[in-house]
């Protein structure tokens, strides 16, 4: 993306709609959070609604920023710094979200497994799913089967998920599903683990319902799971 | 003879540097001597983060026949691309050698290179990772530690290319904190018991704001493997 051009100060207030996603787009890309924040506010200022500020500012921009990723063109602090930026506009969105009642598809537990300290791409994901209309109950790192189980119960998710970096760690998650099936509870929970030592292969031999590449793939696929998931329950 | 910066003696050019084992790895013909004839049945094919320790090894005289070559230390950052890069280093070689021998553990392939070597016969090291054999890849697994963030002879002196600067913390200090908040102490796994390395790490440790801890490993388990796979071939 173009760097912009010191001399030239841009205003974002005398950009059109248009004008300003781009820029905003950009801003997320260069992880400004303050310049986020700033369009935000101006975007719900013109009079649009939270969630669209929300879906085509920042989860547009945030997909350009993975895609990156994937891609091999940004690296792990570009990342982290866009999420922040994300974070700081979802912050003034958040309570407004509520206000306005906008639509939630459901919700997900999502933490990383035991032993395990990397929650980089768990932020991610949790905050591009929130970005999506999920609720999200985040658990943080190293967590035990015990916590995994505990949340489930209190919070009564749809979407479990679980995150691992390490080849160490990954095994952990069959441990969690295993115990979800000795309790009998397997089936009340779309399970999707994603890190990036696992593959597909990996996520279909534990028993999880879908192995997630990233955080977009991750929202496609609890929309989709979700959506099939309601059908089959009007069906029966 | 000449001495590597790490004092170890060698008899043939002097050792690439740190940055180049870590972009552009160590060249086949570094270990390989024109006269030796019954010489070059073993190929050892490492990470460059492994170039010092290996050669180190190798100046034991029952290792002596075995030949090195690394792919560049910085595929560490990017897990997904070993598999590739293994792949295209045993094919270029293959035709030369009875016996390959992959110096690497599974560095975050998540199972990958093992498969890989399976498919083209070959062996590799045991384990996760390199913090795992240089400590004993069974000690290092019992000590369970979540919180402590390792880091090799190579690591110490290769620091800033390896994490400071990969993880912006050059251009984003503030960013310390994210990477780091969860993690308590920073342990040296030193390979050689050289207190300029030990200084370093601990500099290292007071830049993340993390305790320090220092553990003399030796070579570990990756001595135990070239041991063996020396006398596979008699
Ligand atoms: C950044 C990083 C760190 C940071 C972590 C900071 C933090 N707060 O998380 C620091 C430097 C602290 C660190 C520490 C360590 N690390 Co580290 N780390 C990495 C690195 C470079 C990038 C990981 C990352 O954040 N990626 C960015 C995010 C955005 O991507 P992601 O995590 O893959 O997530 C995406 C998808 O996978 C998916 N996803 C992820 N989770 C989930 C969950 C669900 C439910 C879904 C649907 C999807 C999903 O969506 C995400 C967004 O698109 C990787 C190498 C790599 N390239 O993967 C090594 C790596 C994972 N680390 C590794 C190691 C060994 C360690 C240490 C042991 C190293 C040490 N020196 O001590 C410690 C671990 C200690 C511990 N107990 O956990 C190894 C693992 C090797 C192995 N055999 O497993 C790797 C592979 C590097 C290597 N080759 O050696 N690490």
């Amino acid at each position: 993306m173009a760097e912009n051009d010191p001399e030239e100060e841009i205003i974002l207030s005398e950009l059109d709609d248009t004008e300003l996603v781009e820029q905003m787009f950009d801003d997320l890309y260069d992880g400004m959070r303050e310049e986020i924040e700033e369009g935000v506010r101006i975007l719900l200022d013109r009079g649009w609604a939270p969630y669209r500020v929300l879906t085509e500012a920042l989860v547009g921009g945030m997909k350009i920023v993975g895609e990156d990723f994937r891609d091999g063109i940004l690296f792990v602090p570009e990342v982290l710094l866009a999420a922040n930026a994300m974070k700081g506009g979802m912050a003034i969105l958040k309570p407004l979200l509520a206000e306005t009642g906008a639509p939630t598809i459901g919700k997900m537990v999502i933490g990383t497994v035991k032993g395990d300290i990397h929650d980089i791409g768990k932020n991610l994901v949790s905050m591009m799913m929130e970005g999506a209309g999920f609720e999200v109950v985040d658990l943080g790192i190293n967590n035990a089967v015990e916590s995994y189980l505990e949340a489930m119960e209190r919070e009564k998710p749809d979407i479990l998920g679980m995150s691992a970096l390490l080849t160490t760690t990954m095994p952990y998650m069959k441990v969690v599903i295993d115990t979800m099936v000795a309790e009998g509870l397997r089936d009340d929970y779309i399970v999707l683990v994603g890190g990036a030592p696992l593959n597909e292969e990996f996520g279909r031999a534990i028993g999880a319902d879908a192995y997630c590449r990233d955080a977009a793939v991750a929202v496609e696929t609890a929309k989709a799971l979700i959506a099939r998931r309601h059908n089959s329950l009007a069906a029966g | 003879m000449t001495r590597t910066p790490d004092g170890f003696a060698t008899s043939g050019p002097s050792l690439p540097s740190d940055i180049e084992l870590t972009t552009a790895g160590l060249p086949l013909a570094w270990t390989v001597e024109p006269n030796a004839a019954e010489r070059g049945r073993i190929l050892l094919i490492a990470c460059g983060a492994l170039a010092r320790e290996v050669l180190a090894l190798r100046a034991q005289p029952s290792l002596s026949h075995l030949h090195l070559t690394c792919l560049p230390a910085n595929l560490h950052n990017h897990p997904e691309r070993i598999p590739a890069a293994v792949r295209t280093a045993v094919e270029q070689h293959r035709g030369t050698y009875a016996h390959i021998k992959l110096l690497y553990a599974d560095c975050g392939t998540g199972g990958q290179l093992a498969t890989l070597c399976e498919e083209l016969g070959i062996e590799m090291l045991p384990g996760p990772h390199c913090y795992a054999f240089f400590d004993g890849t069974e000690r290092f697994a019992a000590r369970a530690e979540m919180t402590s963030f390792y880091l090799t002879d190579f690591l110490v002196r290769q620091f800033d290319a390896f994490v400071w600067r990969p993880l912006g913390l050059d251009r984003h200090p503030e960013l310390r904190d994210a990477y780091f908040g969860n993690y308590r102490n920073l342990v040296h796994l030193a390979q050689i018991d050289d207190p300029d390395t030990a200084q370093l790490a601990k500099r290292h440790a007071e830049r993340l704001g993390l305790d320090f801890e220092r553990r003399v490993t030796g070579y570990g388990d990756l001595g135990t493997a070239m041991q063996g796979w020396a006398r596979s071939d008699r």
